[in-house]
C-alpha cells in the first residue's frame, strides 16, 4: 500500500545515489511512499522547484538552506536539511598545461595532500586563479575559500571563484576560461576522461568530513508533514545503508548510468563510487578511502554546528552579523527532525547535537543515546578546530 | 519619462532569439542585448548593467546568475529571480513556461508584468515547438526502423510489404509491445547474428 507519492527535485550527480536508490531498490516502497524523482537543470532551478512548491523534497548542497536562512539567494522561502545525503565526493582538477608546470616543479600528484598540492598550485598558477565551482552557496566554494586563505592566499581577493555549471565545466577549462575547479562526481573524471583535466586533490583532503549534499524541504512542509517526512528520512537512511555496503558500488553505478538519471557511462561513475579515482588522461590511479560517503560514522546526522560553521563562512565573506548569522544558521539542520524519523530503526543517534568541528584526527568513541558510538574522523588539513556557539 | 529598461535575453539559439526580441519590442520600448555565449556569462551582464534578464529555465547556465544575487557580488546592485508575492499566479505561469526573469531589486512589478508577459507567450510557443520537433524526430525514426524490419522480413520470408507489416503487427499484439519496439529489437538482433 502507497500512502503518499512524494517528488523529489535532482541534479544528475553521483551523490544523488541516495534518492535514486531509494526509488529503484524499494526503499521508498518499504516506508509505503513512492518517489517521483524530478532531475533538475540547475541548482537555482531546484531551489526554486522547492521554493515554490512543485517537489516537496530535494537534493541541495549544504550551503543553499543556510544561505538561504541568511537572505542569501533565493526566493525568501526558509528551507530545512532534514538529513545529510552524502558527505565528501568533490574532486579539485587543473588544467593539463597546469598540471605540467606543476610537475615540473617538482609536484607528484600524490592526491592525498592539501598543503602540498595547495603550494605547488599558488607557486604555478598565473595571476588571479581563476576556479570554477558549480554553485557560490556551495561546499565546493567553501572548501576552495578555506583551503587557500589558511595557505596564505587570500580569498576571495586574490583569487577569482567563478560559477561554471558542471557540465561546462570541462569545456570552461578547454577555453582557458578557468585554470582549475572543484566539482562533484562524475564531472571531474569526466574532465579526465574528455583530456582537458588533471585531478589534483580530492574534497576530504581539505576537511574530512565535510557535508556535502542534503535533503532540503520547505521548512513549513516540514511542520506540516512530520509523518511523510519521517518515512522519506528512513527511506534514504536505508538507501545510504545499503550504498555503504562492498557489492553495492557496481550495481549503483549501472542504475545511476540510466538515462532517466545521469546518462553517462557506469564505468565512469563507479570511479567515484569505490574511491579508485583516474587522475590523469595518461590513466594513473588513486585511491581515496571515503572520497564519497553515505551511512558510516553517522554520515546523514545533520550537526547543528556543520550548519553554523558554513554560516560563519558565509557570514565571514559577505559581512554579516556574525552571532545572528550562527544561530540562523544552527536552525536550518534539522537535527531533532531526523532523530524523531530515525528512532523507530536501529540508527545510532549521537547523544548531541553539535560538535567541535575539526576536532578527530582518528576514529573515537563518543556518547550515544543507548551507549557509546564511534564518529569518524573530521579534521580540517590546518589542523584548525571549529567551536560552535553551543554543544 | 523614465529611460527605457534594459533586458538582456541568454539564449544561444539565434532564431529563438530573434522571435523573442521581437515580441518584447511589440510589448514596448526596451533596450533590449541578446547573449550567445554561456563562458563568461555574469562577466558580461555585469558589464551591460541590464534591468531584467530573461533565461531559460532548462539552461544550465542559469547558475551563473546566481553569483550577480550574492549581496556582495560583482554587480552594484543586487539580482533576484522575478518573484511577486503579489502575483504568485505570474511568478508561476513563468516557471510553467519556462522562462527565469532575473530583476533588478526595487524594480516596481507593473514595469516588469509586461515584459514577463511577453516572454512568457513566446517561451510558451517554443515548448511546444520542442515538443512537437521531438516527437516528429521519434516518429520518423520508428518508421525508418520499422521500414528496415519489413526489408529483412520480406528477403527472410519471401513475402511481400504488407504481409512483413502485418507479421510485425501480430508479433508486437502478441506480445503487448509496440511495433516499433518489435522492429527495433528484430534489427538489433539481425545485427548481432550479422
Amino acid at each position: 500500500m502507497i500512502a503518499a507519492t512524494l517528488s523529489v527535485g535532482f541534479l544528475p550527480l553521483v551523490d544523488a545515489a541516495p534518492l535514486i536508490v531509494a526509488h529503484e531498490m524499494g526503499f521508498a516502497a518499504e516506508e509505503s511512499i513512492a518517489i517521483d524523482l524530478r532531475r533538475a537543470p540547475s541548482w537555482s532551478s531546484v531551489r526554486d522547484m522547492l521554493s515554490f512548491g512543485r517537489v516537496e523534497a530535494a537534493h541541495m548542497l549544504s550551503p543553499v538552506p543556510v544561505a538561504a536562512a541568511l537572505g542569501l539567494g533565493g526566493t525568501g522561502t526558509p528551507l530545512s536539511a532534514v538529513s545529510v545525503l552524502s558527505v565528501n565526493g568533490d574532486a579539485i582538477g587543473v588544467s593539463n598545461e597546469l598540471a605540467a608546470r606543476m610537475r615540473a616543479g617538482g609536484h607528484d600528484f600524490a592526491f592525498n595532500d592539501a598543503r602540498a598540492a595547495g603550494a605547488a598550485l599558488i607557486a604555478h598558477a598565473a595571476r588571479p586563479l581563476r576556479l570554477g565551482v558549480p554553485f557560490p552557496f556551495s561546499m565546493h566554494a567553501e572548501l576552495l575559500y578555506y583551503w587557500l586563505s589558511a595557505l596564505g592566499m587570500p580569498a576571495p581577493q586574490s583569487v577569482d571563484i567563478r560559477t561554471v555549471p558542471p557540465s561546462l565545466m570541462a569545456e570552461a577549462l578547454e577555453a582557458g576560461e578557468i585554470d582549475a575547479f572543484c566539482v562533484g562526481e562524475p564531472w571531474g573524471s569526466m574532465a579526465v576522461e574528455n583530456g582537458v583535466g588533471t585531478l589534483l586533490l580530492p574534497g576530504n583532503a581539505i576537511w574530512r568530513f565535510a557535508p556535502e549534499k542534503v535533503l532540503a524541504v520547505r521548512s513549513d512542509w516540514a511542520d506540516a508533514e512530520p509523518e511523510l517526512m519521517g518515512r522519506l528520512i528512513r527511506a534514504v537512511w536505508r538507501a545510504g545503508r545499503w550504498l555503504a555496503e562492498p557489492g553495492s558500488p557496481m550495481l549503483a553505478a549501472e542504475l545511476l548510468s540510466r538515462p532517466e538519471y545521469l546518462d553517462l557511462p557506469s564505468e565512469i561513475l563507479d570511479r567515484a563510487l569505490t574511491g579508485r579515482l583516474v587522475i590523469s588522461a595518461q590513466g594513473e590511479e588513486r585511491t581515496v578511502p571515503g572520497f564519497v560517503e553515505f551511512h558510516h560514522n553517522s554520515a546523514t546526522f545533520p550537526w547543528r554546528s556543520q550548519a553554523e560553521w558554513i554560516g560563519m563562512q558565509l557570514a565571514a565573506r559577505t559581512g554579516l552579523d556574525r552571532t545572528s548569522a550562527a544561530r540562523a544558521a544552527r536552525a536550518v539542520f534539522r537535527s531533532d527532525i531526523y532523530r524523531q524519523a530515525l528512532t523507530p530503526t536501529r540508527a545510532e543517534l549521537p547523544a548531541a547535537s553539535a560538535k567541535m568541528e575539526g576536532a578527530l584526527s582518528e576514529p573515537t568513541a563518543v556518547a550515544s543515546v543507548s551507549g557509546r558510538m564511534s564518529l569518524g574522523p573530521d579534521s580540517f588539513f590546518d589542523g584548525r578546530i571549529f567551536e560552535p556557539s553551543q554543544i | 519619462m523614465s529611460a527605457p529598461l534594459s533586458i538582456i535575453v541568454v539564449e544561444p539559439d539565434r532564431d529563438r532569439a530573434l522571435l523573442i526580441v521581437d515580441s518584447l519590442r511589440e510589448a514596448g520600448d526596451y533596450d533590449i542585448h541578446v547573449i550567445s555565449e554561456p563562458t563568461g556569462l555574469a562577466r558580461k551582464i555585469q558589464a551591460l548593467m541590464p534591468d531584467v534578464v530573461l533565461i531559460d529555465i532548462e539552461s544550465p547556465s542559469r547558475d551563473m546568475l546566481e553569483e550577480l544575487a550574492l549581496a556582495s557580488g560583482p554587480m552594484e546592485r543586487p539580482v533576484a529571480m522575478f518573484v511577486d508575492r503579489d502575483d504568485a499566479g505570474l511568478t508561476d505561469a513563468a516557471i510553467e513556461a519556462g522562462v527565469s526573469a532575473y530583476v533588478v531589486d526595487g524594480m516596481k512589478p507593473q514595469r516588469v508584468k509586461p515584459i514577463i508577459d511577453a516572454a512568457i507567450a513566446r517561451f510558451r510557443m517554443f515548448q511546444r515547438m520542442r515538443t512537437e520537433l521531438a516527437e516528429t524526430k521519434r516518429a520518423l525514426e520508428e518508421r525508418k526502423m520499422i521500414d528496415r524490419a519489413k526489408g529483412m522480413l520480406m528477403k527472410a520470408r519471401g513475402v511481400d510489404e504488407d504481409e512483413a507489416y502485418a507479421l510485425l503487427r501480430k508479433t508486437a499484439m502478441d506480445q503487448g509491445k509496440r511495433v516499433a519496439d518489435v522492429a527495433a529489437a528484430l534489427v538489433t538482433a539481425a545485427g548481432l547474428l550479422g
